[in-house]
Order: C-alpha cells, then structure tokens, then sequence
C-alpha cells in the first residue's frame, strides 16, 4: 500500500478531534435560533459569545471588535469593501502588494471598476515589501493600506507592526489578511497597529466555511448584509453556531504556545529546505530564507512542470501544491512568483510543500526519498532537460 | 478530473524518449507558456517505423503526446496526417475543458514532425500540413 502523507496544510487542515468535540452539541441538542428567547436559543447565543471572546483574546482585540463571516475570503471583501464604502467621502485610494491572495486583488479590481485607485506595491526577490515604498506611495486621499501578514504560496512574513505604525503616522487605515498566519506567530493587533484583520478557521483546525474580521472601534466598514441583527446588524443572517464554536476552540488551541508548537513544524521545514537541494540539482527556494512561516516549503524545479509533479507525487500519496498555469486554469502561473520575478518557465514547475501539526518526522523522510526520484523522471521526459543533459555531456 | 485512461498514459507514457537517427523531428510549444512537445520520427517508404517524444508539461500534455505517438506508429504519413486532436481526446476517454489545448499541441506536433521530414526530403509540403512548428504563441488555456 502507498503512503499517505498530507503536505498541503496551507490549503486546509483537518479538523481537530477537540474541535469537533465542542461542535457536536451544537448540531442537534442545542439547535435553538441563537435571537430566540428561550432557554436553548439563549445557550446558542452564549456559546457564540465565547467564541468572540476567544478570538478577541487570541489576538489581543475587545470581543465587541469580531464579526463572524462566511470564510476568510468573506472577512477580505468585506473589510476593503466595507471601508472603501465608509471613507468614500475621505479619498478613494488604497495600496496592496502585488502578492495578495486572489479574495484581495480581485475585490481591489472591482473597486477600480467603480472608480477607486489602487496602487499595487512591488515586493523584492524574496516577497517583502518595501517600507519606503509603502511611505512614499501615501497620499491625502488614501483610505486604506492592505497587506497581507504571510504570504500563502512562498510564506514571505511581512513586517506588519512596521506597516501598522507608518498607516497610524499618516491616519491611514491598515487592513491584514492574516489567514495564513494564526497559529503561525504572534499577532496582537493593538501593539501592531492593525485597524482590520481577516482570518479563517479552516486554516487552523478548525471547520471550513467560518471566519472572522477584527475591525477596530470606531473602524466600521458598510454593512456588509442587511437582514436581522445578527453581528450587531452588520452581517446578518441566522449564525452558524457550531462552525463558530469550533472557530473560538481552534484558535485557542492554535494560539497557545505558539513558539513551542511551531519549533517542531519548523524544525521540519528546516530539515526539507537543507536537504531537497542537496538531492536534486537545478531548483530554487522560493520565499524568504527566514522570515517565513514555519511550514512552508517552495521550491522551482528547472525543466519540468507543476502539475505533472503533483500527479506524480499523488501517484506516491504525497498531497501538495503548485502555482503552475497548468494547476490553476488560467495561463499565466502564479501571480506571486512572477512577482517575486522568477521566469515564466521556472513559475511553472513550482512546488509547495506545507507542513502542519499532524505531520511527522517519517512524513518528511518519505518525501525526501522519493521525490529525488520523481524529479528525475520527468525530467527525462523534459525536452528542456535534454539541451541541458547534452551540453553537460 | 482525469480519466483512467489519461492517468494511465501519464504515469505509464508509451514511446517516451529520442531516436538518434530520426529523419523527421518536431518541436511545438513554448516553456513560457509552460507546455512542449518534441516528436522524433523515422520515416521510412511513407511509414512512420518508429516514433518517440519528449514533454515538458502538464499530466495532459504527456498523456496526449504518448497517445498520439501510439496513434501514428506504424501508420502512413497521410494517415498520420489525418490524425485529430479530437481524435486523440476520445481515445484519452476525454480531457478536462481547460486541457483540450494539450491535444491541440500533440497533433501540431505530428504534423510539426512530418513537416520536417518534407523538408529534409527536399519535397514540397501538403498545403494540408497546418502546423510546421512555427506556433510558439500561448494557445488559451480557456
Ligand atoms: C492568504 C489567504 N487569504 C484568504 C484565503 C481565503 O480563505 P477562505 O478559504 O476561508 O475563503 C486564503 C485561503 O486560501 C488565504 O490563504
Ligand atoms: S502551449 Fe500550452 S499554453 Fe501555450
């Protein structure tokens, strides 16, 4: 029988058993309408409260300060949408990097579709943006800096309380798509100057399909939908209490002892960025060498392409990840590595390896044995390779 | 999202590699837009006796080259010339909407090849011969 080793823990994560322990009571026994007055409608309703709580805590926000949404992609949309809308009357110009997530750039090109500005910053070799950059780029009428905290595809941690300070100097707000970086390292949003952050549960083991954003006081984005008065009239519709429960539990868990949890997690990355190039030759590490997220491995292979390379590893019960055209259906490949600068043909054969809490020494093992071996096999199959085995010859 | 078929093709591909004495050789594609397809070809009385590639691409990409080359060995050139890649998707079992291009490029590849041959040979190509090797544009991965 193959192995089966999940490395795509940027992607989703299983559900936590403790998770799912807090959730289930929440499924059939207390079904009650968390509005509703009565006994099992008011346990509804408090067992949401504490999941606030726990989010607040986590990131060092008031509990008044979440809003429960639908998934991460939801708190994006909302907080810049959301705050376009607001400060509608201040300016109409944001700034983003130019390695956001797709719930980011593509909310940002709608509102340049109904007039606002955007400016897109560059990021350097290794996915970091520049802070004079960023400085320079402010103007009167800029309402809001969004930058995400860690990048999903290379990992690239951004210098966030550095940002947020610049954003707070210039009475700038400043969102953060952290959906990547819970669990992952510190964030306190006060100290760090954030005025809205996103996150998402399912990238924590938590459940899919719940999320939150953390707007500040006195930082309301527009009502992001009208109903009842469900999240303080802001997002109404009736809660999904269980998904929530299981949010506020999982990143508890995910945030306590974050520098202990994560030790492991890293020594692991470590282990696969030192060893994958000592086996295969022609690659590169995408992403920063350090600033980095604790489970993310990138890496290009010359010669080949990424999609082959996921079928083959799954072939060899490896899940992983790539940021090839021929993976995302459209034809350019990632937008984050074009705009790290790699060439289109080295876009092309990326991999992303992303380690989480159930992953084990004999996982990293596998993966160093075999993929020396896949590698390989497709690139004899490589007309580019052949040019390059020739001249060696 | 692939078929049985494709997947074994893929992870099995038939006449994978290059044939030193090729008389007809084809190279379709471009590493920018991340598929291509090389075709080696040894013509002989207007049969294709022996045929292999090399792909840089996606499971597609190699799961249609191998096919293809299946598809034309042994046959006549004007038989290999007739090959479709709508002829090449159906034995595949089909392809996902966004991989129909990958067989797009493994019939130019054919015909890339025998084009080749033609000139070596110093004969005037069919105009029927669509593709010489030429199209190194992005086909639309739609
Ligand atoms: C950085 C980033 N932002 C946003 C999202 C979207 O989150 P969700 O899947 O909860 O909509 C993801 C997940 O893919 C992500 O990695
Ligand atoms: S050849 Fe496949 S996209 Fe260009």
């Amino acid at each position: 029988m193959t192995k089966s080793v999940y490395l795509d823990n940027s992607a989703t994560t299983p559900l936590k058993k403790e998770v799912l322990d807090e959730m289930m009571p929440y499924l059939c026994e207390h079904y009650g309408n968390p509005s509703s007055i009565y006994k099992i409608g008011r346990e509804a309703k408090a067992a949401i409260e504490t999941a606030r709580q726990k989010v607040a805590t986590s990131i060092g926000a008031d509990s008044k300060e979440i809003f429960f949404t639908g998934c991460g992609t939801e708190a994006d949309n909302w907080a810049i949408k959301g705050i376009a809308q607001a400060k509608e009357k201040k300016g109409k110009h944001i700034i983003t990097s130019k390695i956001e997530h797709h719930a980011v750039l593509h909310t940002l090109e709608s509102l340049e579709k109904q007039g606002y500005e955007v400016t897109y910053l560059n990021v350097d070799e290794y996915g970091k943006i520049s802070l004079d950059d960023l400085r320079s780029a402010i103007r009167p009428d800029t309402i809001l800096i969004t930058i995400m905290a860690a990048n999903n595809e290379v990992g690239t941690i951004q210098p966030i309380a550095e940002i947020g300070a610049i954003a707070k100097e210039h009475g700038v707000l400043f969102h953060t798509d952290a959906v990547q970086a819970i669990g992952s390292m510190e964030i306190d949003v006060k100290a760090m100057n954030i005025d809205l952050l996103s996150l998402s549960a399912h990238k924590f083991g938590g459940p899919k399909g719940v999320g939150a954003l953390y707007a500040r006081r006195n930082v309301l984005p527009s009502v992001f939908m009208h109903g009842g008065a469900q999240e303080r009239a802001r997002r109404a519709g009736t809660e999904n209490v269980a998904s929530i429960v299981g949010l506020g539990k999982a990143i508890e868990l995910a945030t306590s002892n974050i520098e202990s949890k994560t030790a492991k997690i890293r020594a692991m990355r470590d282990r696969l960025i030192k060893e994958i190039p000592e086996k295969i030759p022609y690659i590169k590490l995408n992403g920063h060498p350090t600033d980095r997220l604790p489970g993310n491995v990138n890496f290009s292979f010359n010669f080949i392409e990424g999609e082959a390379l996921l079928l083959m590893l799954d072939l060899n019960g490896i899940a992983a990840s790539s940021g090839s055209a021929c993976t995302s259906g459209s034809l350019d490949p990632s937008h984050v590595l074009l705009a790290l600068g790699l060439p289109h043909e080295i876009a092309h054969g990326s991999l992303r390896l992303s380690i989480g809490e159930s992953n084990t020494t004999e996982d990293i093992d596998y993966v160093l044995e075999v993929l020396p071996g896949i590698v390989q096999r497709l690139r004899d199959m490589s007309p580019l390779y052949e040019k390059v085995s020739k001249e060696m010859r | 999202m692939y078929s049985e078929k494709v997947m074994d093709h893929f992870a099995n591909p038939r006449n994978v590699g290059e044939l030193d004495d090729a008389n007809a050789v084809g190279e379709v594609g471009n590493a920018k837009c991340g598929d291509i397809m090389k075709i080696y070809m040894k013509i002989e009385d207007n049969i294709i006796k022996e045929v292999k590639f090399k792909t840089f691409g996606c499971g597609a990409a190699v799961a249609t080259s191998s096919m293809a080359t299946e598809m034309v060995k042994g046959k006549t050139i004007d038989d290999a010339l007739k090959l479709t890649n709508k002829a090449v998707m159906e034995a595949l079992d089909g392809l996902p909407p966004a991989k129909v291009h990958c067989s797009v490029l493994a019939e130019e590849a054919i015909n890339a090849a025998i084009f080749d041959y033609y000139k070596r040979q110093g004969i005037e190509p069919p105009v029927e011969i669509k593709c010489s090797g030429c199209c190194a544009d992005c086909h639309k991965h739609d």
